[in-house]
């Protein structure tokens, strides 16, 4: 019995793509789960699934423009979701519209745009899927090094600034009053969401990419009391869903990245009745 | 975000601006504060001594909460000044104010501690963490407002007077030298307002500066060394034997408010414009 469930853990791993494959979904499963903690602390989950959409502009136009090589997507998607994030962290203060209308109205726009720009192109549909729900199998040792990459630097930053960033989202008047730079804090962790929705892209695309901001940090909070322990467990969840969803899709012949999304899933739904057995049962955002 | 933060916290115990003497703790000149073309604050001047404890009444929309956060620096005036020790309140962490329940998220996932050590951020200086000093002072922040035992309580499982009294406890950790309480005693049940209003005493010993902002009448017409009674302008500030008269109540609250001229003074029924205090915000 043991024999066999090893056998059956092992044998994707002979094949280089699904090695290249877990690796990718373990980081970007720890990376999505550490800064969605603040989406959802913050109730910018709307906004994170606004952003995972609007990137497709972008990469479609890199894709345009470099007749159909993968390698400068990442750079193209880059540049993009660090321009939508300011732009629309810049509108959203303060403007002549409610935030969710003004973000609502670029999210569709730019992704509407997104698909025009594809549909022009030869292999429309094929295209079109890869972007919208990932292709985790086919991230290259180049594609990996840079997840790699950019992840460690997403983690340092939030590991360097753990405590404004608490602050800041916890309590802006006091940010303001201790006279930290709130402004600032606020779009560099929009740049955070922004860099961590590319480097997830490849592994869930843009369509399911609010699943893996919102869900883990959403399933730790009903197991954590503070927001290390939270920040911890969501990564731990975020990781392992990459590498279960990965074998759910190899065994079942399933898109991996909606096995990814479905594993997360089915783990929130199993803390949600364990920890409604619990006495204190508390709930996220209802109780401002 | 420059270089201060790499210089070590020793050789810089000061990030913020000092002091001078003889100057007010707080003296407000002239002040008007506008949302748009709305003007909510207009024509404020006054001044505080150190360790005086005021009450700030008016009714709901009056500028009391914008009143606290012009003074902290929060929101800019759009005329006028406002002066910290002498100095503009931008590079003071010395204030500290004390929010409406109603803007905290209460089931964000942080314990009584967690909170408390916020206060200390201002002061750790960037990529630096809690020093056995910041705990040393979050523990005796604690112990000072009663909260000890519920440090390592989650907060969304305080009562309306322990989130008050956590609050006064960072204000604490923060070294907060003027302190701006938005309706502290709002909702809070009678052995609360106690328990919060022996904690207001004890600041007096520490020469803290209070300004409280409150719908009750008795509250602020007993317990405070002056009263500011605002509506968009000041309508009177002094002794409660100054303010709470029929005349400037009236002028502040219109019909919202029952005054009864007594033997001893004046007697107010109620502040009609929220129920008991709370405010419907």
């Amino acid at each position: 019995m043991m024999q066999n469930l090893w056998a059956y853990i092992v044998e994707p791993l002979q094949y280089a793509f699904m090695v290249r494959g877990i690796l990718a979904s373990v980081l970007v499963g720890v990376v999505c789960g550490l800064v969605g903690v603040f989406v959802v602390l913050r109730g910018m989950a709307f906004f994170g699934d606004a952003l995972a959409h609007s990137v497709l502009p972008g990469v479609a136009v890199g894709y345009w423009v470099g007749h159909g090589a993968r390698g400068p997507l990442f750079w193209w998607a880059l540049a993009t979701a660090v321009m939508v994030a300011l732009g629309i962290g810049g509108i959203s203060k303060g403007g002549r519209l409610k935030e969710d209308t003004a973000i609502g109205i670029i999210f569709a726009g730019m992704f509407a745009l997104g698909i025009a720009i594809i549909s022009m192109g030869r292999s429309y549909s094929v295209d079109l899927v890869h972007f919208l729900f990932g292709d985790v199998l086919g991230v290259s040792w180049n594609d990996l090094a840079l997840t790699a990459s950019f992840s460690f630097v997403v983690m340092l930053v939030l590991f360097l600034f753990y405590k404004e960033f608490l602050v800041v989202s916890f309590d802006e008047t006091l940010a303001r009053t201790l006279r930290l730079p709130h402004r600032v804090l606020y779009y560099v962790l929009l740049v955070l969401m922004a860099v961590t929705i590319v480097v997830a892209m490849q592994t869930v695309g843009v369509a399911l990419m609010l699943a893996m901001l919102v869900t883990p940090p959403a399933t730790a909070y009903l197991w954590a009391r503070r927001l290390p322990s939270m920040m911890i467990l969501s990564a731990l969840i975020g990781a392992l869903s990459g590498v279960l969803g990965l074998y759910v899709s190899y065994y079942a012949g399933m898109a991996s990245g909606a096995a990814i999304v479905l594993v997360c899933t089915a783990l929130f739904g199993i803390s949600f009745l364990f920890t409604r057995m619990k006495p204190n049962a508390k709930t996220l955002g209802t109780e401002k | 975000m420059n270089a201060a933060f790499l210089v070590d916290r020793e050789d810089n115990p000061a990030r913020e601006v000092s002091h001078d003497p003889g100057a007010p703790v707080l003296d407000v000149r002239d002040m008007r504060v506008a949302y748009g073309a709305t003007v909510v604050l207009d024509g404020i001047s006054f001044s505080l001594r150190t360790g005086e404890h005021v009450a700030v009444i008016g009714p709901n929309g009056a500028g009391k909460s914008t009143l606290f956060k012009a003074i902290a620096g929060v929101e800019k005036p759009c005329a006028g000044q406002v002066r910290i020790g002498g100095h503009d309140p931008s590079g003071h962490i010395c204030i500290a104010y004390i929010p409406q329940r109603s803007m905290i998220d209460w089931s964000f996932p942080v314990t009584v501690r967690d909170v408390v050590m916020m206060g200390r951020f201002g002061r750790m200086g960037w990529l630096r963490h809690a020093s056995r000093a910041d705990h040393a002072r979050v523990d005796e922040s604690l112990n000072l407002v009663g909260m000890t035992a519920l440090a390592d309580r989650r907060i969304y499982a305080l009562s309306g007077g322990e989130q008050q009294r956590m609050f006064i406890a960072r204000a604490l950790a923060q070294e907060a030298e003027l302190m701006l309480m938005d309706e502290v005693l709002a909702g809070c049940d009678a052995p609360s307002q106690r328990d919060i209003h022996a904690v207001l005493e004890k600041l007096r010993e520490r020469n803290v500066t209070i300004m409280v902002s409150t719908h009750d009448m008795d509250e602020a017409s007993s317990r405070y060394d002056r009263v500011l009674l605002l509506n968009r302008e000041i309508i009177g500030f002094g002794s409660v034997e100054d303010v709470f008269k029929p005349a400037l109540l009236r002028r502040a609250y219109g019909h919202h408010l029952h005054v009864l001229p007594s033997a001893d003074g004046v007697m107010v029924l109620s502040d009609t414009c929220c129920g008991g205090g709370v405010e419907p915000e």
